[in-house]
Formats: C-alpha cells, structure tokens, sequence
C-alpha cells in the first residue's frame, strides 16, 4: 500500500516527535489553501467577491483559483447542483489529489434550498463528504471568509497519522477529514417489481393538502 | 371542416373572427382573408392576438406569416408546450410566440395535441431557433415533433424516464439522488 511521505516519517518518528511534525504540516496545508474553482450558479458571484478587492481571500493563503483539480486543495461548491450535473462534481471531486476538502457554500449546496423538486440534488454531501457548510442565499463574502478560517482550524487538528492516502471507496465512506456519510443508494436496490411511486415525505414547511 | 374535425379529434366551432371580437386585428385578418382554411379560432384579449391553428397547417401559416409583405415575422420569440391536465381533451397546447422585427407587431399561434397522438409538425425548417425550443418541449412534456432533425433531451439528464413538466409528475420526482 503506497502511503504519503509525511505518514512514512510519522510512523518512524518517536512520539515526542509527532505533534510539532503535525503542527509543522497541518500549518503548511492550511496555509495555502488553494480552491478549484466550482462556481455554479449565484453563490459564484458572491465567491467572486470574496477574492476581489474588498473582501481579500488570497489574504488567507488561496492565493489562486486553480482552474483544474489536480492542482487545487479544497472545493466550493457554490451554487445548485442539478441531478444531471452531480456525476461531473463527483469526478471533478475524484480528479483532486488528497489532502482535500470541501465547503457547501450557500443553501443550495447544502440542502436544495429553496429548489425541493426533481431536478435538485437536496445537499451535495449526498455526492461528495463535506467538511464546512455555510448557510444564505447567497452568503456574504465574510461568511465565506469565516468558512475558510473555520476550515483552517479544522485542518490544525487533523494528524497525519490519521491521513488515509487510499483511493476514493475511503473518502465516500468520510473519515478524516469529511465527516458525513453518503447516502448508500439503498433506494435503488428495490426490486424490479416495485412500482414507481411519488417521493412525497413532506416537510415542515408544506401546508398544501393535496398533491 | 369534417375533415379537420376528423384528423384532429378537436370539436370546436370555426368561428371567424368577426364574431368574436368587434375590431379584428390586422394580422388575423390577413390570414383570414388569404387561406381561413388553416385557422381554427381567432381570440383577442388585452390587445394579444391568439390564432388557433390545426396542426397539419402549422409550417404553411408559418412560413406564410414569415414571408407575407405586410407581416414579415421574422423572429420566434418562443416556442412552448402547456399541459392542461390528464382529463383535459386534447392534452397538450404548444403555443408559438411570433414577433416582427421590421413591422414590431406581435402574435401568438396555438396548436392542441391530443395525449396519444402528441405529433406536430417541426417549424425548424421555418426559423432554426426552433430546434432547441421544439427538444425542450419535447422533454418536458413528451410532445414529438415530426421532421425535427435532432429529436432529444436537452435539459433532463439523458436517461430521464418521464416528462418532467406533465400535471401529474409529482414535483419531486420518483426518488431521492444517490450517487449509484
């Protein structure tokens, strides 16, 4: 099994050793934390005004956007996510080398937001495991700054001996560092004669009495 | 008229226009004058004009209402599809929006479509904008168009099974996302 540089030191290092080495590491990782730019829908635009002039991301070491995601740390996801586009947020989620993580900015990525219909994946950690979500319609750019520093400190308590440097089945389970599960697909593996029926569990906010 | 109301399953009485409506707009009688074989019904309201045509004639009155000196609607604003309802007979309405770029006068044609016989002829050949127009009502409500030349979804992901924007698909959908 290939592990990482930094867990082949951990390993051999005492113990006293341990913990600046994972000071030392989680500070560079959280330092520079470079985001893939996934900008789908208006939390784009307020994502852009995070980096721009008033609000200074690249103060917080995301000095640039990277355009691809074999370059880039973490991921916002800012924006709806339609079924039709989730395969493609999940393999650009796969195509980022580890350590990475993500942000659900704003409540569509977080839950569906106001879109409760067909077309709406209802919260992106149902596709990929998130590790700050930020609430709004749109948030504010500070709000995104605040997840970023929240993100920050996450980081500094990670150890590199809990890092797992395994292919993608690990992180759709959501250990370190994601913590939420992914649904399992259980719905699909009803059998052929089930017929198709309306996904109606409502929800608090639904007053109407007939579908 | 038999025969119309044969081909199309519409019973509807094919009134002209004057009985309808005390000022008949100029669009509506030009076309009524020239072939009032293609129009089914003529409606005005607030100042719109809504011509009822029969589905075999919808690509005649359109390039006619293209080309004709005094009409020239050279841009299709929009090209929908409406459910009225599973109980409504006939089904589905597909409604052109037409707009003169030259003349800046507008009017809005409408053809019904039966459920189980959801064909109309495409108006690709007519103004190309049409295309897509004619694949989003064809994924969203399942009405085919004859002569499309690129007949398939366009917003719903490929592998969609049913028409999104019927009456009775429930608003969300058959089951929740999951990545399998």
């Amino acid at each position: 099994m290939k592990m990482g540089l930094e867990t082949v030191i951990a390993e051999s290092l005492p113990e006293v050793l341990v913990a600046p080495l994972d000071a030392l590491i989680n500070w560079a990782r959280k330092s520079s934390l470079w985001p893939a730019t996934f900008g789908l829908a208006c939390c784009a635009i307020e994502m852009m005004n995070a980096t721009s002039g008033r609000n200074d991301l690249a103060r917080f070491g995301s000095e640039v956007f990277r355009a691809t995601p074999r370059q880039a740390d973490v991921m916002i996801v800012s924006g709806r996510v339609s079924r039709k586009m989730a395969p493609v947020l999940r393999r650009i989620y796969d195509q980022m080398p580890e350590p990475k993580w993500v942000i659900s900015m704003g409540a569509c990525a977080t839950s569906g937001g106001v879109f409760d219909n067909y077309a709406i994946v209802q919260g992106v950690d149902k596709i990929v495991p998130v590790d700050v979500y930020i609430p709004g319609c749109p948030p504010r750019p500070e709000m995104l700054i605040h997840a970023v520093m929240m993100l920050q400190d996450k980081i500094m308590k990670e150890s590199t001996r809990d890092r797992k440097d395994k292919p993608d089945e690990e992180s759709r389970e959501a250990l370190t560092p994601g913590t939420l599960p992914v649904t399992d697909g259980s719905t699909l593996r009803q059998p052929e004669t089930m017929e198709p029926k309306p996904y109606t569990i409502a929800s608090r906010h639904e007053k109407r009495r007939s579908f | 008229m038999e025969q119309q109301n044969q081909q199309t399953g519409i019973s509807e009485n094919r009134s002209s226009s004057n009985q309808e409506n005390t000022t008949p707009s100029p669009i509506a009688a030009a076309l009524q004058r020239e072939h009032p074989e293609w129009i089914g019904e003529v409606v005005e309201a607030l100042g719109e004009t809504t011509i009822t045509v029969l589905r075999e004639h919808i690509v005649a009155v359109c390039s006619f209402l293209k080309t004709a000196p005094g009409l020239e609607f050279n841009f299709l604003a929009d090209l929908c599809g409406f459910d009225r309802g599973p109980e409504e007979e006939p089904r589905f309405e597909v409604n052109y929006h037409l707009f003169s770029t030259t003349k800046s006068h507008r009017v809005r044609l409408k053809v019904l479509v039966n459920e189980d016989d959801a064909h109309v002829p495409s108006v690709t050949s007519v103004w190309r904008t049409a295309n897509w127009h004619e694949r989003e009502t064809y994924d969203l409500f399942g009405v085919i168009f004859d002569d499309h030349p690129d007949l398939r979804r366009i917003l719903l992901p490929d592998d969609w099974q049913g028409h999104a924007l019927r009456k009775d698909f429930p608003l969300r959908g058959y089951e929740p996302y999951s990545l399998e």
